[in-house]
């Protein structure tokens, strides 16, 4: 490993819960004033946070803080990889192995709303599966690499050969942040049909740590936007600052305009898209290259 | 000490009401009032809650489930009792099924009047409830050192 990635993963280890819970306030914020709101002030994810964790911990079931626990880690590791320009592959393995440990962590309380929120976090990784593997595929095709830190450095950005697999994936991230339309598993919004969904039988520090680890695999999340983006030259971290942001604002605004859809059509959606989308330039790809 | 203060998520429940004060209720959350302002999130969920928000009256049949939902919460909590039947019974208070207001069942710390209580006369309500809030944090931290330890296990 160079220096600027041990750098590179320490930050994110120190800075990415910071950058999350600041964008997670921003998208509040934002969301609230789309409604014509005041809204919370900027650092109130923090604030939630610091509250949860001096609250009492009422244990519904004792292995949920195991399986909590082992999301956090796997997430953090995930982003870690990442970042130390590891093999995506990789990174996207890891990630789905911390999602299932979060699958086990609603399903331990045997509780009928919680194991049903658990259960659509299920198929929510059926959903988006399909996608995040294409997107692997995809960039082996266009830059002969897993490896991160060299596609990282390519000479050209791999969205000139992926157009169609970043639009894939930025729709399988409305899953993954737990947007609406797709929020079926839990929802950052009050009053669902779940009322907490996953997260119902997760209180006080539990629901903390459930928390920052979401910041964790957020941040993650727009690094891989970024890494479309980025190439050898220094000018394109600007472009990558941009799109982020952008691709950030616009879940933001999918979130506010759409209402929650069944698991079928999000099924059907989002493998539509992604057959449609990823496979129509991957046939061109395979052509061209 | 933390500072728990700005952060209140909220537990509505709807007693015996007649469902005007929870209109009101949802009235604090619309762009008129936003009582996201100060952080206030309305869960649906008592594991998560901290302020339990009750209107409408006690009756035979809602006792248990609103002595569980109070049970359900973790420390610290408080509980406003929101429009006059949440109170006292209010106007339903001779009826045969009445058991009269919340504190019939459990410990109401803030009463908010009204019939129906205004989204002022709501939001005043939390703002107490806050302050109380942080306050039961200290007795919480008491109660912590005594029973050494913040876990308790939900089936007793
Ligand atoms: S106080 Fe008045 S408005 Fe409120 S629930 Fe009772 S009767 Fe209805």
């Amino acid at each position: 490993m160079s220096m600027t990635e041990i750098i590179l993963v320490v930050c994110y280890i120190l800075f990415a819960p910071l950058l999350g819970g600041l964008l997670d306030g921003i998208d509040r914020k934002i969301s609230a004033r789309m409604q014509r709101r005041v809204g919370p002030p900027l650092l109130q994810p923090f604030y939630d946070v610091v509250k949860l964790f001096s609250k009492q911990v009422i244990i519904v079931s004792r292995s949920q803080i195991f399986f909590l626990l082992s999301y956090f880690v796997l997430i953090v590791l995930t982003g870690a990889m990442f970042f130390a320009g590891t093999d995506i592959l990789l990174c996207f393995f890891v990630m789905s192995t911390g999602a299932t440990f979060l699958y086990f962590a609603g399903m331990v309380t045997s509780t009928p709303y919680s194991t049903m929120g658990a259960n659509r976090e299920l198929l929510q990784m059926l959903a988006y599966e399909p996608a995040v593997l294409l997107t692997c595929v995809g960039f082996y095709l266009a830059e002969g690499t897993f490896n991160v830190s060299e596609i990282a450095t390519s000479k050209y950005s791999a969205i000139l050969y992926l157009p169609g697999f970043f639009i894939a994936f930025v729709f399988i991230l409305t899953i993954k942040m737990r947007k609406s339309p797709f929020d079926l598993s839990t929802s950052h919004h009050m009053h669902q049909e779940l009322v907490k969904g996953l997260t119902t039988e997760m209180g006080a520090r539990n629901l903390a740590i459930f928390q920052v680890t979401e910041w964790y695999e957020n941040v993650f999340l727009l690094g891989v936007v970024g890494l479309y983006i980025v190439n050898a030259s220094y000018y394109s971290l600007i472009a990558v600052v941009l799109v982020v942001l952008f691709t950030f604002f616009l879940e933001i605004l999918i979130d506010n305009t759409s209402a929650r859809v069944k698991w079928d059509t999000m099924l059907k959606l989002s493998w539509g898209v992604t057959i449609f989308t990823a496979g129509i330039n991957l046939i061109i790809l395979m052509i061209i290259k | 000490m933390a500072n728990i203060k700005r952060s209140p998520w909220l537990l509505h429940y709807d007693g015996s009401s007649c469902n005007g004060c929870d209109i009101e209720v949802l009235a604090c959350l619309t762009p008129i009032y936003d009582a996201e302002r100060f952080g206030v999130m309305n869960t649906g969920d008592p594991m998560q809650a901290d302020i339990l928000l009750i209107t409408g009256g006690i009756n035979a049949q809602n006792q248990p489930t609103v002595k569980q939902l109070y049970e359900q919460m973790p420390r610290p909590k408080v509980v406003v009792a929101v429009g006059v039947c949440a109170c006292t019974g209010g106007v339903f208070k001779e009826c045969y099924n009445i058991l009269g207001g919340a504190d019939t069942t459990i410990p109401v710390d803030i009463y908010v009047p009204g019939c129906a209580a205004r989204p002022q006369a709501i939001i005043d309500g939390i703002v107490k409830a806050v302050d109380l809030f942080q306050k039961r944090l200290e007795e919480h931290y008491e109660k912590k050192r005594g029973q050494g330890g913040n876990e308790v296990s939900a089936n007793g």
